[in-house]
């Protein structure tokens, strides 16, 4: 038989040391704490505001370029590395902890037109409108050593694009045609034509290694495998497609940037219709990258503007501007996925957060517990009218403020009138055609 | 005519892609070639047919200039032999007209000599051999290259589907990826980095190698390396993973049955012991029907058990204890009880048994012959115990009655009690049991109330309690069935009883049944009472308590006399011979005219008429205004009342305050409200509880993901805070979707990585499909190879 005596163990209520935090027992009867709800509905909205609050997603310019940034690549293997190259052939090595250049280079002959970091962090490659592909190194030459690059591949024409496979010495341009060019050789082990003039971007998908994607611009997106001698497929949309990126972290899907300022997502394996069409930008997108974690990807745009847009949403989270900057023209999500960098017409290149309110740097346990906890409080009363309202609310320049309003309207008209033609007509003869499908012509087989 | 060829063969080329354009016409996947720059039209088709024509036409055309300038090119005549055209005998020659082919030449050449037979089969082969077929364009070829390329590479991509479906719905995902496992890394690796560079290490090196001792990644000899193929680390790793869950398993079940032996407590082991009992019943009857002889050995068995109880002295009262408890009997309800059930006990024992020794005795007898049982039994106060019960002996008691001690004159009030008791304890029990028991209740109480008879109430209730008999008879057929056997004696009796219950049945409902004779009517009494209570419960218990104390308490310094006995057994048998004939004849007399009317009601008819009747008394618009005039007057302000009588002047019985003082103390607490929306709409209720100022913080229509506002709700409901919930459960809630470690380059995802990963799932969801779920331990530990 068990007695059952009063017992006060000092180890169950006194703390080891002075740092530890009080033991405070707690009594989980829910009597004792009412209106669970409102006071978690009181919380979530002061998270909601105190995020908008501490939203300051600008983090520093890098100024150094004599012309417009044209390109931009990462580091493979260093996180504080970027590369940029300008509209005249200047290419810049950044170290973005100290945000200072720390080695530029004269490139080519006009435009830097593509570039790209070998996958091993070694050298890096880069093609411009002298009709060259260049690889260089990474260090920096020695003192009294003179800059020059590595290889140099002379082309028969311009070259408007490159990417590099992700474990193999080979890599793609695109020009008039797309190459596969093996590291070793002088020419190309591999062109791509079918029918098209020119082509604007080439991709290689960072999963399945062996597939690309590139942009053409008879307002197509042709798909192919290196390891056939012919393209695979392409599609043909409304309006060109100005580059093209693939999800790191889902092999089958892509997002292109179009003209029409929007942004589609494919599967690659249905083309005849894009799985989500992204729009809010109201000028022609120029760039795209997704984030590494594959979530989420950021696009550049002619209307001076960054957005955020998550990976299976039509609309942005997001949208970064500065009264500075102009026409974005390249734009990259770090490999940590904690920053984003663009490049812009106005020689400027800027360093931002992916989360505009995240606090930087190392978080305590407590901090990133009340972190998780505010999280977890946005997420669940996000369909609340006042929490949504803060949450979304964003300044926007003027002038995409009313261009978003004229789209919005002009949209708008163009269903009403639709609907107008359908009712005054046969039915059947004037046939629902959804939004994903409308920005579709063709697909080529 | 060559462009004609040319036409046709595009017009070949293209027909494949008309099919497809037939398939999808909303959407139509063309496909042409850029080379080739020719709009393809509809009227593709009647091209070649209008240019067949004009051929003809050109043809003509030609022919009538020709005949135009015959007279200038005058066309030579042909010499030809007229025999050839025509004969003598106007019969023309076979074949004249037709070409010459190769196999006519031929067919001559064989007959020649003069041919070498190399050049006759040369020729032959050659007459044989068929021509090849033209190849295709060669944009058809790419297009077909493509098109297989693309299946190729799509169905390689497919691979990944599962992957991606099990990230995006994952609840956490952390990245990189690849994570670099902490702590030291195996010396191999480390080893591997280096490099011999001194002469001394070359040659220590060399040797090495001449012994064929290992010197790169892994460090391992020829044997080892045999080891390690032989059960890779992951094989082992489940190998070892299993056995351990298998010692786990059975060192659980051996602590288990220690922990079970080790019980003390009696009732527990009551329980058990009736179960195992229950479980022995099972076994006993299957034996009946599949092995008459050793069921029958069986029974001997207990017979002899019982035998040897009767023998014994155990139950005749001359122990020291029952001298005790007799001496205590006065003041303890407890002893009381204890004594009764050892009587209780004793005369079963030396009660002589009837010719026919049923078999629910004789497991009794058994049970009560087992010596480790038995005192447990014996002490044990039941609180329930029926004399003439035998279900209730093994039963479970439960605390001993508080009330019952107190008023020891009523043991039938306190039988009432431990009915409820009762109940409350059939919920852990099995249904077959609960019934059981539910018989045994009904005894018990008819035989309380015997006096009290109410035949008004037995026709009422009559129906349902023979469809309970019914159920319980259908249920356990078996149990019925021993109860038949047991009353086998009662034949005639029972006869009588039907006889009863049929013209009664012919006999409108509110007429009083007949009276019989005295036996029968006692029947139908007791389940008319017992169905009672079983209805109204508490409401008709205290009236049947009153009868039930005028009956005497049973006694408690002798066995009831022989004929006591015998009357007890007999209302007993009359019983469950009710629920029987009941469950034969009574049911079908009120069911089948109700039957019989649906039919012949007419389908529609029925249906209107059925709305009609059902809606007969609903008057929906005076209800309607009703609740208008309710709503109303519940959202008009209250008046309060503050007189008080006595105060400013006089008060007492018989003195209303003054009308003056009602005036001034009755007050209108809230301002009257805004008029109702609903004030000039007659046929229209709004309600005015919506509050407009909350709205505007409430959601309006449901969010996407869920599928009913209550899904929605409960979601918002529940709290998350560390307030409401423990630690580890707001660690769990507020798990972030993305980890991302800082500092670390997150690369694209690796298929060499995730394949790897997906096999040995593959491999583990195999085995656990093939042996894991097998559900008892010792399969799990005769599982002694894994078959990899």
């Amino acid at each position: 038989m068990k007695v059952k005596v009063l017992s006060r163990n000092p180890d169950d209520y006194v703390r080891e040391t002075k740092l530890d935090i009080q033991r405070v027992p707690r009594n989980y009867d829910p009597a004792l704490h009412p209106f669970e709800v409102p006071r978690e509905y009181t919380r979530a909205l002061n998270a909601t505001k105190l995020e908008r609050v501490f939203a300051k997603p600008f983090l520093a310019s890098l100024d150094g370029h004599r012309d417009g940034v044209n390109c931009m690549a990462k580091h493979t293997k260093s996180l504080s590395t970027l590369l940029s190259g300008s509209c005249d052939g200047e290419v810049k090595v950044w170290n973005l902890t100290k945000r200072e250049c720390v080695r530029t280079l004269q490139a080519h002959e006009g435009f830097v037109r593509g570039m790209v970091v070998r996958f091993c962090g070694n050298s890096f490659f880069t093609v411009g409108d002298d009709k060259t592909i260049k690889q260089w190194k990474m260090e920096a030459p020695g003192y009294g050593e003179e800059e020059e690059p590595l290889n140099t591949i002379l082309g028969k024409t311009v070259f408007t694009g490159l990417d590099h496979h992700q474990k193999e010495g080979v890599f793609a341009t695109c020009g008039q045609q797309v190459d596969i060019w093996d590291e070793q050789r002088s020419s190309p082990i591999r062109s791509f034509t079918w029918g098209v003039d020119s082509f604007s971007s080439v991709r290689f998908n960072p999963v399945e290694t062996e597939l690309l994607a590139s942009c053409a611009s008879d307002r197509s997106i042709v798909l192919y495998d290196m390891r056939e001698s012919t393209p695979l497929k392409k599609v043909i949309m409304n309006l060109r497609s100005n580059t093209i990126c693939w999800n790191p972290m889902e092999a089958y899907y892509f997002t292109c940037s179009n003209e029409d300022y929007n942004l589609y997502t494919y599967d690659m394996r249905h083309l005849d219709r894009p799985v989500i069409v992204h729009m809010d930008h109201v000028s022609a997108v120029l760039d795209i990258d997704y984030s590494p974690t594959g979530k989420e990807f950021v696009s550049a745009s002619f209307d001076k503007t960054i957005r955020i847009f998550p990976r299976d949403s039509g609309h942005s989270r997001e949208v970064y501007h500065t009264k500075r900057m102009q026409h974005v023209i390249c734009i990259k999500w770090s490999a940590d996925n904690k920053y984003i960098l663009s490049g812009s017409d106005e020689m400027n290149i800027r360093m931002w957060k992916a989360n505009a309110a995240e606090k930087l740097g190392v978080l305590s346990p407590r901090e990133r517990e009340a972190v998780n906890y505010n999280q977890k409080l946005k997420e669940k009363f996000q369909h609340h009218p006042q929490i949504r309202r803060i949450s979304r609310h964003r300044h926007l320049p003027k002038a995409i403020y009313s261009q978003a309003k004229e789209l919005r309207v002009m949209k708008e008209a163009r269903r009403r009138k639709e609907i107008n033609v359908r009712k005054h007509s046969k039915p059947g003869t004037v046939p629902v055609v959804s939004e994903k499908e409308k920005h579709i012509v063709t697909v080529v087989k | 005519m060559a462009k004609i060829s040319k036409k046709r063969e595009s017009k070949k080329s293209r027909k494949p892609s008309k099919v497809t354009n037939k398939t999808t016409p909303v959407k139509p996947e063309v496909s042409y070639d850029d080379d080739d720059a020719e709009v393809v039209s509809e009227g593709d088709e009647n091209i070649t047919s209008e240019e067949e024509e004009d051929e003809r036409k050109h043809q003509k055309l030609l022919e009538a200039i020709s005949a135009l300038g015959g007279k200038k090119k005058k066309k030579l005549a042909e010499r030809s032999e007229a025999a050839v055209q025509m004969s003598e005998f106007t019969v023309n020659a076979e074949g004249e007209g037709d070409k010459i082919d190769l196999s006519d030449l031929i067919g001559t050449l064989n007959k020649t000599p003069a041919v070498p037979k190399k050049t006759k089969k040369q020729l032959q082969n050659l007459q044989t051999k068929n021509t090849i077929e033209s190849p295709l364009s060669k944009q058809e070829s790419e297009r077909i290259q493509r098109d297989v390329a693309f299946q190729k590479s799509a169905a390689e991509v497919s691979r990944w589907t599962s992957i991606i479906k099990q990230n995006q719905r994952a609840e956490q995902l952390v990245f990189p990826l690849k994570q670099e496992p902490s702590g030291r890394r195996p010396v191999e690796k480390v080893v591997c980095g280096w490099k011999a560079q001194t002469p001394l290490e070359q040659e220590i090196f060399s040797l090495l190698s001449v012994n064929k001792q290992p010197i790169n990644d892994p460090v391992l000899t020829p044997k080892e390396e045999a080891s390690m193929r032989a059960m890779s680390l992951e094989d082992a790793r489940i190998r070892r993973a299993e056995l351990q869950k298998a010692r786990a398993l059975q060192s659980y079940y051996e602590a288990k049955a220690t922990r079970e032996r080790r019980i003390k407590s009696k009732k527990y082991h009551k329980v058990q012991n009736k179960a195992k009992r229950k479980e022995f019943l099972k076994q006993f009857d299957e034996m009946v029907k599949s092995n008459p002889a050793a069921a029958l050995e069986e029974l001997n068995k207990m017979e002899l058990s019982r035998m040897q109880e009767r023998m014994s002295l155990k139950h005749q009262n001359s122990s020291k204890w029952a001298k005790s408890k007799a001496v205590m009997a006065k003041y303890d309800g407890e002893a009381r009880k204890a004594i009764q059930q050892q009587l209780e006990i004793n005369k079963d024992l030396t009660e002589k048994l009837a010719a026919s020794l049923n078999k629910e005795e004789g497991e009794e007898d058994e049970d009560v012959g087992d010596p480790e049982v038995l005192p447990d039994f014996v002490n044990d106060a039941e609180t329930g115990s029926d004399p003439a019960n035998p279900w209730m002996r093994g039963k479970l008691s439960a605390e001993p009655a508080e009330k019952e001690a107190s008023d020891c004159e009523a043991p039938s009030v306190a039988m009432g009690n431990t009915e409820e008791e009762e109940d409350e304890q059939e919920v852990e029990e099995t249904e077959e049991e609960a019934l059981l028991r539910e018989f045994d209740s009904r005894r018990k109480l008819r035989q309380s109330q015997e006096s009290d008879k109410d035949p008004e109430m037995c026709v009422t209730d009559e129906e349902e309690a023979e469809e309970e008999h019914e159920a319980t008879a259908t249920d356990h057929p078996d149990t019925s069935d021993k109860e038949e056997e047991e009353l086998s004696e009662f034949k005639s009796l029972l006869q009588g009883i039907t006889d009863s219950q049929a013209s009664r049945a012919e006999m409108p409902a509110d007429a009083e049944p007949t009276q019989t004779s005295a036996p029968l009517e006692e029947g139908l009494v007791r389940i008319r009472t017992l169905e009672d209570i079983e209805l109204l419960g508490q409401e008709e218990a205290p009236t049947d308590e009153a009868p039930a104390e005028t009956q005497e308490p049973p006694s408690t310094q002798a066995p009831s006399s022989a004929p006591e006995k015998a009357k007890r057994k007999r209302k007993r048998a009359i019983d469950v011979k009710d629920v029987l004939t009941k469950e034969a004849k009574v049911i079908r007399v009120p069911l089948d005219p109700t039957v019989e009317d649906a039919e012949e009601l007419d389908e529609k008819d029925g249906q209107r008429g059925l709305i009609k009747e059902a809606f007969a008394a609903d008057d929906v618009i005076s209800d309607f205004l009703k609740d208008k005039r309710k709503q109303e007057d519940a959202g008009k302000p209250k008046v309060v009342d503050l007189t008080l009588p006595g105060w400013g002047e006089w008060g007492g019985i018989g003195l209303k305050p003054s009308r003056k003082k009602r005036k001034k103390f009755r007050v209108k607490v809230a301002p009257p409200p805004p008029p109702r929306k609903d004030q000039n709409l007659p046929c229209v209720i709004i309600s005015e509880s919506r509050n407009s100022s909350a709205c505007a913080h409430q959601v309006s229509s449901l969010p996407f993901p869920f599928k009913n506002p209550s899904q929605f709700e409960s979601t918002i409901r529940t709290p998350s805070g560390r307030t409401w919930n423990t630690e580890r459960t707001v660690k769990k809630i507020t798990k972030p979707k993305v980890v991302t470690r800082l500092g670390a380059i997150i690369e694209p995802i690796a298929r060499e990585d995730v394949m790897k990963d997906l096999m040995k799932n593959q491999k583990q969801a195999l085995y656990y499909t093939a042996g894991g779920r097998g559900g008892s331990h010792l399969r799990f530990i005769q599982y002694p190879a894994a078959p990899f």
